[in-house]
């Protein structure tokens, strides 16, 4: 099923947003939405997600995500949130065995619990099952997070930067997870993310926001030039080859932002 | 990698076992604890007598006893003891419900001004209906409209700023001022015979049980905690915060005003005919938590029941303790709870809230 965004806006109060965004996420793709802080990035996967209500249209598989129940909208969509707090103090077990909420009338079977034990698997991190969510390091929660949108087993997976609390290793082995589960499961993923290496390494397309509206979109290796980067984040910037993905290297801040 | 996958969902398991287990015990407890309520007393009746009694007044036909043993189980002992039972059922339950719609470990109807609300409504009935019409009736009607007033301008005052927990919170605490001032104020202007009665009405107590009001409350609180139950996945998803709540399906404004309104309307309930009886619905709950865990698809019910050990044990003692002095229950609760709630929190030192 395919995420076609036409003209979302959002204004928070009477500060505008985000205007005019366009875009589309297929199956088995994963596209990064990139941008200076405050360019609303987070608000656009509120926008999607319905935590925020935007303007224009989002449609799922051909249906109006504003016309879904919660419940059904959960069954489509996962969402991965940027803040790390995990809420009150349940075990890595129940936080992940939450993702089973929409699915689930009351109790919880087997097939549940065997969807738990594996997405900890994937996550490696099984010998943490029974630990309380407050005394894991804050990379092990947001592999408790990103665990708990898998079980969830959604069509679109809607990440706000995952892999920002986490160091180079895990940045790594969080992004080679989203990457595979989108492919193996023909799922669409869209993802707010800082780290333009990342995004440029993973990334099928990335849609770049610059004050609430597409400054640019397509591969990686089309849009993320020197140029834009100047635009955009204000920096001067080299941009390589390395492996076949763009390879960027920030140099010093340019011009009065 | 198989055997990992099994040994997690047999841990998981037998975590639920051991919650089951958890609320088996306490209800055998409860059991012993109300038949021997039901023994105690100044009137000395052996286990016999009450149980004949008991038996007679199930089966009349069948049993017969001894008249004055039947009277003081039948219109004395035994509605007060399911009366605690079923109360500090509800209280507890109410106070699990509130601290997860909250997010908030102090929350209780007794923070949230729902309370004093009830004491002010008690307050009012008696130091301004005139003697003559002074019946137990207007003093619960007075206390019961004033806790729902409460519930009802929490969720107004909330509602003004978005239903959040903090805002919740806030306006609960402000209520809590604004009534206990009130009530301070009324016994200010009252006389010394109406400032006692509304003292001792703030002690709580389980001495003005009857079959009827234990019948109302049972329904009440039998009605609202399956309900509550039912809905428990939405509160363990509320724990982990509005948007995720939201995200995995949760009507979140929805399901806060609902089970606050819920969990106001047990309280009043129960406390419109006891007084207020604190300490057992913010406590019940840690004490659960810190046992079996926080999955409201057990700590709900669980709760409850240590609610009633906790409530049919104080009464127990406020009976016996000073006898043929009666103690008011609500002075007895913290003394029971505290060494409970204290053994657990030493014993256990990981986060559990």
């Amino acid at each position: 099923m395919k995420l076609e965004v036409a003209d979302l806006s959002f204004s928070y109060e009477d500060q505008r947003v985000l205007s005019g965004i366009d875009l589309e996420v297929g199956e088995g793709e994963l596209v990064g939405v990139l941008g200076p802080n405050g360019c609303g990035k987070t608000t656009l996967i509120k926008c999607i997600n319905r935590i925020l209500v935007p303007g224009g249209s989002v449609r799922f598989g051909g249906h109006d995500v504003a016309r879904m129940g919660n419940t059904e909208r959960a069954r489509l969509f996962a969402y991965v949130p940027q803040a790390l707090s995990v809420g009150m103090a349940m075990t890595v077990f129940e936080s992940v065995l939450m993702g089973r909420r929409p699915h689930v009338r009351w109790g919880v079977g087997e097939s549940d619990i065997g969807m738990v034990s594996a997405a900890l698997e994937r996550l490696k991190i099984s010998h943490l099952a029974f630990r309380k969510v407050t005394k894991i390091s804050g990379g092990e929660r947001q592999k408790v997070v990103i665990a708990r949108a898998l079980v969830q087993d959604p069509s679109l997976l809607l990440l706000d930067e995952p892999t920002s609390a986490l160091d180079i290793r895990h940045q790594l082995e969080v992004m080679q997870i989203i990457r595979s589960v989108v492919n193996q499961k023909g799922i669409g993923g869209l993802m707010a993310i800082h780290d333009l290496n990342l995004a440029g390494r993973y990334c099928d397309r990335v849609v770049v926001l610059h004050n609430g509206r597409v400054a640019g979109h397509g591969p990686p290796s089309g849009i993320l030039t020197e140029d834009l980067i100047r635009t955009v984040y204000g920096v001067s910037a080299r941009v390589g080859r390395e492996d076949g993905y763009p390879l960027i290297v920030p140099l010093e801040p340019v011009g009065s932002e | 990698m198989e055997d990992e996958r099994e040994r997690i969902a047999g841990q998981y398991l037998r975590m639920q076992g051991k919650r089951l287990l958890f609320v088996a015990v306490l209800s055998f407890l409860i059991f012993l604890l109300a038949v021997g309520s039901t023994i105690i007393g100044s009137a000395g009746l052996t286990f016999g007598e009450v149980l004949s009694a008991v038996l007679a007044g199930i089966f009349p036909g069948t049993f017969s006893a001894d008249p004055l043993a039947y009277t003081i189980v039948w219109d004395l002992r035994l509605h007060r003891v399911l009366f605690a039972v079923v109360a500090g059922f509800g209280l507890a339950v109410a106070g699990a419900i509130m601290q997860g719609v909250l997010r908030n470990p102090l929350a209780s109807p007794f923070t949230l001004g729902i309370a004093s609300a009830a004491t002010f409504g008690a307050a009012i009935a008696i130091i301004f209906v005139p003697a003559a019409l002074s019946g137990e009736i207007s003093l619960v009607v007075s206390a019961f409209s004033m806790s729902a007033l409460a519930a009802i301008a929490i969720y107004g005052l909330s509602r003004y700023r978005g239903v959040s927990a903090e805002s919740m919170v806030l306006a609960g605490i402000i209520l809590m001022y604004l009534f206990g001032a009130m009530t301070s104020f009324l016994q200010y202007t009252g006389t010394t015979e109406q400032l006692q009665a509304v003292v001792f009405w703030m002690f709580g107590s389980l001495q003005n049980t009857s079959w009827e009001k234990l019948a109302l409350v049972t329904v009440v609180v039998g009605v609202a905690t399956p309900l509550l139950v039912w809905r428990a996945w939405d509160l363990n998803a509320l724990g982990m915060g509005d948007q995720v709540a939201q995200s995995l399906g949760v009507k979140v404004e929805q399901t806060r005003t609902l089970h606050m309104m819920v969990a106001s309307l047990i309280t009043a309930s129960i406390i419109c005919f006891t007084g207020t009886i604190g300490f057992i619905g913010l406590v019940s709950p840690h004490i659960t938590r810190l046992a079996i865990g926080g999955d409201h698809r057990y700590l709900v019910v669980a709760s409850g029941f240590v609610g009633a050990l906790i409530l049919l044990g104080a009464d127990s003692l406020a009976r016996t303790i000073l006898a043929p002095q009666i103690i008011p229950v609500g002075i007895m609760t913290a003394f029971i709870g505290i060494p409970f709630f204290l053994y657990l929190f030493m014993r256990r030192r990981e986060e559990y809230w």
